[in-house]
């Protein structure tokens, strides 16, 4: 059993998950301090169509990813015509896959979180002179904090585990797209069982080490 | 509260025994065939249908080689049709299948194919070197035959090492077809019969000559419950009826 073989899957997987996390992480705060902050006609359609990743089955949004970054998609042929970018069969293309999917997570959990910070302790910040960044960095943030880290953690796991708009849009490339998820369905394709049981192995363990590191970051340390 | 939670337990487990579950009728057929035969065997299933009224026919396309894991795996199928020997010659060999009771009953041709307007300008198979050609659709070999031909013909011309950067495999004939008609590859190897289907979305460029010709083997699985059935589906598509059907979409006859 060549242990090397699991190692480039797990590191690729490792880091989309990880640049994806990042990416919803700021778009869906940004996109929660929007909505909980602000009131503006269509509020509650924009805040189903940030939800709607979670709910679509993961094939829809790859061909809706497909038809948009795709080669003659709107975005994609923007991309290659003045960036020289193609996200098809890449694993920035992947990463983009994996933000949608995580997205609605961090988002929700943000929203609530926000939800309940208090608008006095913001309020009070305005009075002492900070500006809305500020009351945003040192007050509403920190509160949320914890509802923020437990999305971004779900985020991360949902992540992790992208397969179906991954495959419609990065492919399934050794070495190149195939993250832990996919290369257990080509383990499990071609037979090679051996293969397969390292792999379940490892995103098993991953996914432990995952669950908990959130319970300890998030018990109560008062 | 504890005791809504019970009779919502009990109303959930009640529906879930309610629901009747999926027990394969008598007269049901599962065929397991090959993605490059989705097309025709499409228009084969009203057509025997047609023919032999009250049968249930169930058409299971994927890969060759994954549709021989799932029988292996014990997936319920009747007829097995793989687009190469090799899948049905492991099948015959694992005990699934008899030797004497399968069947050649179709050819087909592999070929280099392009997007309509040709954006990389492919001329020829050896063009697939240069700088301007990026990504080449090809089935996985481990799994679809397809690629497998692919691989063996580049592999005798010394071709396959250098170009396997290049490669976007795929999971079955018929999604490489689909990159090329999406103009998500700027080549790719398909069987002619792929480039029937996709109209004038999708240019042959050149056909690969091979060592062994594409070959299609049909036959009925030892543990099939409807082995009657399935060996009249198997008569159906090697009789003449089943022969014009696959000639129409491009096939030639053993």
């Amino acid at each position: 059993m060549d242990l090397l073989k699991p190692g480039l899957p797990l590191w690729l997987t490792l880091k989309i998950a990880g640049l994806a996390t990042a990416a919803a992480l700021i778009l869906g705060v940004a996109m929660a301090y929007i909505l909980t902050r602000r009131r503006f006609p269509g509020r509650d359609v924009v805040d189903a169509l940030c939800t709607l990743p979670l709910v679509m089955p993961p094939t829809v949004l790859g061909y809706y990813l497909l038809v948009f970054i795709g080669r003659r998609g709107i975005l994609g042929q923007w991309l290659q015509e003045t960036l020289g970018i193609t996200l098809m069969f890449s694993w920035q293309g992947a990463t983009v896959a994996a933000t949608v999917v995580a997205f609605p997570l961090v988002f929700k959990s943000a929203r609530a979180a926000l939800e309940g910070v208090s608008k006095q302790y913001e309020d009070a910040a305005r009075t002492l002179g900070q500006n809305e960044w500020a009351v945003f960095l040192r007050v509403s943030f920190p509160l949320a904090f914890r509802g923020v880290l437990a999305g971004a953690m779900l985020a991360f796991a949902r992540a992790m585990g992208e397969f179906g708009a991954t495959l419609m849009i990065a492919g399934n490339l050794p070495g190149r797209t195939q993250t832990l998820s996919l290369a257990v369905y080509s383990a499990v394709q071609a037979g090679d069982d051996g293969l397969a049981n390292a792999l379940v192995v490892v995103i098993s363990l991953v996914c432990l080490v995952i669950l908990v590191s959130t319970s300890r970051l998030l018990k109560p340390n008062f | 509260m504890k005791r809504i939670i019970h009779i919502a337990l009990a109303i959930i487990v009640a529906a879930v025994l309610a629901v009747p579950a999926p027990v394969a009728r008598a007269e049901a057929l599962v065929v397991s065939a090959a993605a490059s035969l989705t097309t025709a065997f499409k228009d084969i299933e009203p057509a025997f249908k047609a023919a032999h009224p009250g049968v249930d026919v169930v058409m299971n396309f994927a890969s060759s080689g994954v549709l021989y894991r799932q029988i292996e795996r014990g997936a319920p199928a009747d007829v097995y049709a793989s687009a190469n020997p090799k899948w049905m010659q492991k099948a015959v060999k694992s005990g699934f299948v008899s030797g004497d009771a399968v069947k050649i009953f179709a050819h087909n041709v592999l070929v280099l194919a392009v997007p309509a307007g040709n954006p990389a300008g492919v001329k020829t198979l050896s063009d697939l070197t240069d700088n301007g050609v990026k990504r080449i659709g090809i089935g996985t070999p481990e799994t679809v035959p397809a690629g497998q031909y692919a691989e063996s013909a580049l592999t005798a011309m010394g071709m396959y090492a250098r170009l396997k950067p290049r490669f976007i495999f795929c999971e079955t004939v018929r999604q490489v077809l689909d990159y090329l008609s999406r103009d998500e590859v700027d080549c790719g190897f398909v069987y002619r019969t792929d480039t029937v289907k996709a109209g004038d979305k999708v240019v042959i460029i050149q056909e690969i000559s091979l060592e062994k010709p594409v070959t299609y083997p049909i036959a009925v699985l030892k543990e099939s419950a409807v082995s009657n059935l399935a060996q009249l589906f198997v008569d159906f598509v090697t009789g003449s009826e089943g022969m014009i059907l696959l000639e129409a979409q491009g096939f030639k006859r053993p």
